[in-house]
């Protein structure tokens, strides 16, 4: 807005828009707006994903959809990782952002090994865990045989899949936002908290009215990036539990490539999509119409 | 843009063109075998191919048995697409074929298809017209571990009818051994338990009736009676723990480690659960067993008939002609009998079963040929969409979290509903 208004003719602003508007609006189009349009449209159809989509069926798959059992368990699933990025694993992030954020021995260190689980690739790291929790072979065995106990079969149980997914999930993305937290740390005035110092604020008061402020602006973008993150959640479950045992493990995402795409169900599959859009569109645009207003 | 997009193309289409000039003609071959010995004369198969035909070049791709079917529906429709394709015959085949992904190569193999089982070539037939070539038949039945059963005091030849197989698996559990492996986070190995008891209870007539949609489809009294038989076994808890977990390859390793008595499994476990073991050795041939799956009382089917795969090579769409030349030459009876020879698979050439190498597959050979009713895995038979229900349901019955009625329901919705 700036740039554009400090220009007094209005035939640079023109030319500006004519030359890049362009190639940024075609491959949006391109690669955004048409895919988007066409999942909309297969959402339609009763069709197996070969050819042209012939048979229309209204809002049929929708119906299917809403009726699915294991939708609905994929829906809660969703809303259980988005629940337990804010409540476990922010709060985590911050208290290790705050510990590392200062200049000890060991501090960058400890920064790296916490930042290295969200540098392993989603599949490795699914990989790696389904090893750890095999109840036969797995880490998590040999520690229950230590104390002479069997070890439970955790993917293998419809109650215990899904919390064992969550653990890998907040393993994997807490350094992630501690690594957010400690770089606004970083950049935050220190004579503030000399100042608070000097007038006698305990560290708890520090922390609670100088620290945590300041920090608000990245803890609102921390709390998007965990929220969409949670929603597109699907290569941690492929490799752990493929969203079983009986169902009971599904994300969103994993429902739409299990009953959608394997299935050759490209109708129905579409229709999780343009519901999963839906979802995170609305989400997204309320959460910077309300929250990120001032950003 | 435009100048861009014309360098690029102009530079693509050199890469292309350079390409064609220095071949040669490539035959992309995507298989899903899993066993090393037997990938390893697959591809000495491939260069003697090469060798007799100059100029051609056989590129083998491998995709893993789940990953191959999730990918293939993409797979197929891409310009990339290999030549040559896996396939189990079935629902999933007539998918593709009117979705025209596949070449119709009938005339190329009219010859050659009379060296074939008629029944397993009939099987890549759809329509009057032949779109592969099979390479081998396979049963399903269950494979067991000998020594374990002595131990239980029991005999593999006795076990014949299903109130046997739940005696020997009590008589398991009291001996401390696990009874059956299964692998049942992949899920059709648990479908063979409940398609197989259907099959023993109602034959051939009841798959057909339920296809046409008579007495209720899948929920008729054949299908409700399968699930409850196989509950019974299930209220056993027959098999590891854990078991919603394994996938079929960690299945089969655990059979072939000796930790379970049997697993319900197909005739080329044989191989596999050497090769899936951890020291790669598995179960001699001395202490393995075979039954067949055992018969109910008052069951209509034959106890000659035979649950399996008819597994063959597809030839895609645009395919060259060589791809077929290829398979046939795959197919061919020298092929077939060394292949036979190392009892890797039942082979489809007439008389090649006679080149078996151990009476184990011997054995299985001459069930499949006394079999009247020889019925594909229902999971390929259905199509991917119910089949793939077939699988989800009868896994969750294994799991407690549905009872045979729901099982018999939910495919039979899945059938109305179609793809």
């Amino acid at each position: 807005m700036t740039a554009l208004s400090l220009r007094s003719d209005g035939s640079g602003k023109l030319t500006t828009l004519v030359l890049f508007l362009p190639p940024a609006l075609m491959l949006f189009t391109l690669f955004v707006v048409l895919p988007i349009g066409e999942a909309a449209w297969y959402s339609g159809f009763n069709w197996n994903g070969f050819g042209v989509p012939v048979n229309w069926i209204g809002l049929d798959n929708y119906r299917f959809v809403f009726g699915h059992k294991a939708f609905a368990t994929a829906f809660k699933n969703n809303l259980l990782i988005i629940a337990v990025s804010l409540l476990v694993q922010l709060p985590l992030a911050l208290a290790l952002a705050i510990i590392l954020a200062d200049r000890f021995r060991g501090a960058v260190a400890l920064r790296m090994v916490f930042f290295l689980p969200y540098i392993l690739a989603e599949i490795a790291t699914g990989l790696i865990f389904s090893f750890v929790y095999d109840g036969d072979y797995g880490l998590l065995a040999a520690i229950y045989r230590v104390f002479g106990a069997e070890a439970p079969h955790l993917l293998a149980s419809s109650t215990t899949a899904f919390p064992a997914i969550l653990l890998v999930v907040v393993w994997k993305y807490f350094g992630f936002h501690m690594m957010l937290f400690i770089a606004a740390l970083q950049g935050m005035d220190r004579n503030m908290v000399e100042a608070a110092r000097i007038d006698g604020a305990t560290r708890w008061q520090v922390l609670r009215f100088i620290v945590i402020p300041t920090l608000y602006p990245t803890i609102r973008l921390s709390v998007f990036f965990a929220i969409v993150g949670s929603l597109q959640l699907f290569d941690l479950v492929m490799p752990l539990t493929r969203g079983g045992p009986a169902d009971s493990s599904h994300t969103m995402v994993s429902f739409l490539y299990n009953f959608g795409v394997t299935r050759m169900r490209v109708g129905f599959g579409s229709a999780v999509g343009v519901i999963l859009f839906v979802v995170c569109v609305t989400f997204a645009f309320g959460y910077k119409r309300w929250i990120m207003r001032d950003e | 843009m435009g100048l861009f997009m014309r360098g690029f193309l102009a530079a693509a289409a050199l890469a292309l063109s350079t390409g064609l000039a220095a071949a040669q003609v490539t035959v992309k071959w995507l298989h899903i075998e899993a066993n090393p010995a037997q990938v390893k004369i697959w591809e000495e198969v491939a260069r003697d191919f090469e060798s007799k035909n100059p100029g051609v070049k056989v590129d083998m791709q491998y995709l893993e048995n789940e990953a191959y079917k999730a990918k293939a529906p993409t797979l197929l429709q891409s310009r990339d697409r290999p030549h040559i394709i896996y396939s189990w015959a079935g629902g999933v085949l007539k998918a593709q074929v009117e979705a025209g992904v596949l070449e119709d190569i009938t005339a190329q193999v009219q010859n050659f298809k009379a060296s074939l089982s008629p029944s397993a070539v009939e099987s890549f037939t759809v329509g009057g017209k032949i779109y592969g070539l099979p390479h081998t038949v396979s049963q399903v039945g269950f494979m067991a571990n000998k020594e374990l059963l002595a131990k239980a005091g029991l005999d593999a030849a006795k076990i014949l009818t299903w109130d046997d197989l739940l005696d020997a698996t009590k008589k398991l559990k009291a001996a401390g051994i696990t009874p059956i492996a299964v692998g049942g986070a992949d899920k059709w190995p648990v479908h063979f338990y409940w398609t197989h008891l259907a099959g023993r209870m109602g034959g051939k007539a009841a798959f057909d009736a339920a296809l046409r949609g008579q007495d209720g489809g899948f929920e008729a009294d054949t299908f409700q009676k399968a699930g409850e038989l196989f509950k019974q076994l299930i209220d056993l808890q027959p098999f590891q723990n854990g078991f919603l977990g394994f996938k079929s390859q960690q299945a089969i390793g655990h059979f072939g480690d000796g930790k379970a008595a049997m697993i319900l499994a197909i005739s080329s476990f044989y191989h596999t659960q050497k090769v899936f073991a951890a020291d790669k050795v598995g179960i001699s041939d001395d202490k393995l067993a075979w039954i067949n799956f055992p018969v109910v009382p008052g069951g209509k089917g034959e106890p000659s008939d035979t649950l399996g795969g008819v597994n063959g090579w597809l030839i895609t769409k645009g395919a060259p002609k060589e791809a077929v030349n290829f398979v046939m030459h795959f197919i061919s009876p020298d092929v077939q009998k060394r292949l036979a020879a190392g009892n890797f698979l039942i082979p489809t050439v007439t008389g090649a079963e006679s080149g078996l190498g151990s009476a184990f597959m011997r054995n299985i050979a001459q069930n499949i040929a006394k079999s009247k009713y020889h019925q594909n895995f229902w999971d390929q038979d259905l199509g991917p969409s119910v089949g793939r229900v077939v699988n989800d349901a009868t896994a969750e019955l294994a799991g407690g979290t549905m009872t045979p009625k729901q099982v018999a329901k939910a495919i039979q919705d899945a059938f109305k509903q179609g793809n």
